[in-house]
């Protein structure tokens, strides 16, 4: 049986899924923008807005991923009303990105639709439901970062604005109906996820005193744990002739990043409702069920639902400044950022001179890191769908691609 | 009854923002799109047709295959639409134009030659004729919204030829000057309704120069080192520490294109 599926469709960004005998490959085919290229020679002043295009999903992400880079570089550490207001940015992409993932583009397989669109056809509250929990996590980003695509207000060591307290608190109620959304989502994916099994190496950022999104170092399932800076020490990319996006390995030939692996590496650190969700939704770490990737996203949209919550308030409670119009003192050197974007750990690392011009960046994108995986997966799962016909062979593999919720023009950046 | 015009969403290089502002429009959407049928938009819909009447396009050409790609979509749609500032004037993409391909490929994958089939980066108009054009990066969404109304009551639409400091003091913004910030909204096209301003960033220009800015005049006026500057500009310019060329990188960001129209660049196609 030969399929070819291209464009896959329902994901961001260009990529072909071609499966013939038994081997199945899934190919990049984005054109490459040459992130890496165009931020060289540039002031570091530009550079994490020029980074935050990467990606029209995780924006947010690559502005924090490339200003930590930047501070880290010039020495600076950010105060802790910076880091708890970045957070909260943080929070609101990744509810707004599995959002979308959950009811735009892998939900209406699970409903037998094509899009939303002809989902909304059948059942208009669920496409409702869908946009109101999107929205609550672009108003959290408009909030703390003036605009969720792309953010206006972050900058080195602060913000060009910072949100009333009013502002924030309004925001309480909102993400109280968020939580009774939520409850609604579990029920609505519940048993509707397609088992499978086969383990892997889980990478994800770990923080002693919470579920990281933000900040942590950089851990792998295989027991190892070390600081972001030695990412490039540790993690190999290549390049595949068949692809615009590199590949990734660390221990094993292939690993997975995302809802999944953090889930996995970091289910001790939920909040009390995530972990309730966990439960109905039968969910437990380790999992290696790579469907459930989509599982565990629902998961992390209630903890950062709640969690927002508890930032909120010791947001309005800490005094330390957030906001400054002192400039900043570039001084020669290289430093790296890492966050945990929607889709899995993000780094960015750049080298400066001197007068703050960049002369080397480096940006190396979940998806990227997730393919390896993925083209494992999808061989593994091909075997087991033997007396399948073709339209459904063609759609389980589909879904499979799309449970990692790849962002592929980011992936080639 | 006129049947409903079949419309299709396209994008090429591009981060698919824009898309996901028009997403993002939730319910107003919904409304608009009763009007039309949906018949192409890969990001959100697996089924896709070849017929349509309208296309939004996304993104810059990098591909050489992607011009065919355009001519074609061109050919069928009767109305063509360029999708922020990726489409309309190239945005980031164009930035590296400069660069020989063999060292954008060298710097990025280690290897001169892959991938094959790279072009220099221009935006889709610079290939074909487009209807409507918007612009921001990402797309204002009242724009989408205005041009989205203007094709379906078959109006025209000019995009605001004003700078950005109009709509800063229509807000009653203070300058961001003011807070030490170099901006270039006293070139940019507004439309935005200053969103950067609004949050004390200055204006980058992602929506392009307006029509007849005066830049070489914009940065004179940011560096003469007479009494004629301003004693606020005076007072940005010697906190950061830039040069004429510092400015002029911070106006290229998103307006590199319309410098290399020029007609002596060389294309590597």
């Amino acid at each position: 049986m030969k399929i070819e599926i291209n464009p896959m469709t329902r994901v961001e960004g260009h990529a072909k899924l071609d499966a013939s005998g038994d081997k199945v490959r899934f190919a990049v085919t984005e054109a490459p923008r040459f992130f890496e290229a165009l931020v060289r020679d540039r002031s570091y002043r530009d550079v994490s807005h020029i980074a935050s295009r990467v990606c029209g999903i995780c924006a947010i992400s690559h502005a924090c991923a490339a200003l930590k880079a930047t501070e880290d570089a010039f020495g600076i550490t950010t105060g802790p009303r910076i880091r708890l207001l970045r957070r909260l940015a943080c929070y609101g992409e990744v509810l707004s990105s599995h959002a979308l993932h959950l009811y735009f583009l892998a939900g209406p397989d699970f409903f037998k639709a094509s899009s939303a669109f002809e989902l909304a056809a059948s059942d208009p509250e669920i496409l409702r439901r869908g946009n109101r929990l999107k929205e609550l996590g672009y108003v959290l980003c408009d909030t703390v970062a003036g605009r969720h695509t792309h953010p206006v207000a972050m900058r080195l060591n602060g913000f060009t604005f910072v949100p009333a307290e009013e502002d924030l608190t309004a925001l309480l109620h909102r993400l109280e109906n968020g939580l009774l959304d939520l409850q609604k989502t579990v029920s609505l994916f519940k048993g509707r996820i397609p088992e499978m099994e086969r383990e892997t190496e889980y990478v994800s950022l770990r923080h002693p005193l919470h579920y990281a999104f933000y900040e942590g170092d950089l851990h792998s399932s295989e027991g190892k744990t070390v600081p972001v800076a030695e990412y490039s020490r540790q993690i190999r990319e290549e390049v595949i002739s068949y692809s615009t996006a590199k590949y990734a390995r660390w221990h094993r030939d292939s690993y997975m990043v995302g809802a999944l692996a953090r889930f996995n590496n970091n289910s001790d650190q939920l909040s009390p409702a995530a972990g309730e969700a966990a439960a109905e939704l039968g969910l437990e770490a380790p999992c290696y069920n790579p469907f459930a990737n989509t599982t565990a996203q629902i998961v992390e949209m209630v903890h950062c639902v709640e969690d927002s919550m508890n930032l909120i308030e010791q947001i309005v409670s800490t005094d330390h400044p957030a906001e400054t119009d002192e400039p900043v003192i570039p001084v020669a050197g290289c430093g790296v950022g890492a966050v945990e974007a929607p889709r899995g750990t993000l780094f960015h690392e750049y080298h400066y001179d001197g007068s703050g011009k960049c002369t080397f960046a480096n940006m190396v994108i979940p998806t990227a890191q997730n393919l390896a995986n993925l083209e494992a997966d999808l061989n593994a799962l091909l075997p087991t769908l033997a007396g399948r016909d073709k339209e459904s062979t063609a759609l389980r593999l589909e879904m499979l691609a799309r449970a990692y919720d790849p962002c592929i023009s980011c992936s080639s950046h | 009854m006129r049947s409903k015009p079949r419309i299709a969403f396209f994008d090429f290089a591009c981060c698919e923002g824009c898309q996901l502002v028009v997403l993002r429009l939730g319910e107003e959407l919904f409304e608009l799109l009763e009007h039309v049928e949906v018949v192409s938009w890969r990001e959100v819909m697996t089924t896709a047709s070849d017929e349509y009447d309208i296309a939004f396009c996304e993104g810059s050409i990098r591909w050489q295959k992607d011009i065919e790609r355009i001519k074609k979509i061109r050919e069928t749609a009767g109305t063509l639409v360029s999708l922020g500032t990726c489409a309309s004037i190239g945005c980031h993409n164009a930035i590296r134009n400069d660069w020989p391909l063999d060292t954008l490929r060298q710097t990025v994958y280690g290897d001169p030659e892959f991938p094959q089939g790279i072009i220099t980066a221009r935006p889709i108009t610079a290939v074909v004729e487009v209807d409507y054009q918007t612009f921001g990066c990402p797309v204002s969404a009242p724009e989408f919204v205005k041009v989205f109304k203007a094709i379906l009551t078959e109006q025209e639409y000019s995009p605001p030829n004003r700078p950005v400091c109009v709509e800063c003091k229509l807000n009653d913004y203070p300058c961001v000057y003011e807070k030490n910030q170099v901006c270039l909204g006293p070139v940019t096209r507004c439309g935005c309704n200053a969103a950067c301003t609004g949050y004390g960033d200055g204006c980058r220009s992602c929506r392009g120069l307006m029509d007849g800015a005066n830049l070489e005049g914009a940065v004179r006026a940011l560096m003469a080192n007479d009494i004629k500057r301003h004693p606020i500009m005076e007072r940005v310019v010697s906190t950061h520490g830039l040069s004429e060329a510092d400015i002029l990188q911070m106006f290229g960001a998103y307006n590199t294109w319309p410098k290399v129209e020029r007609k002596d660049y060389q294309y590597e196609d």
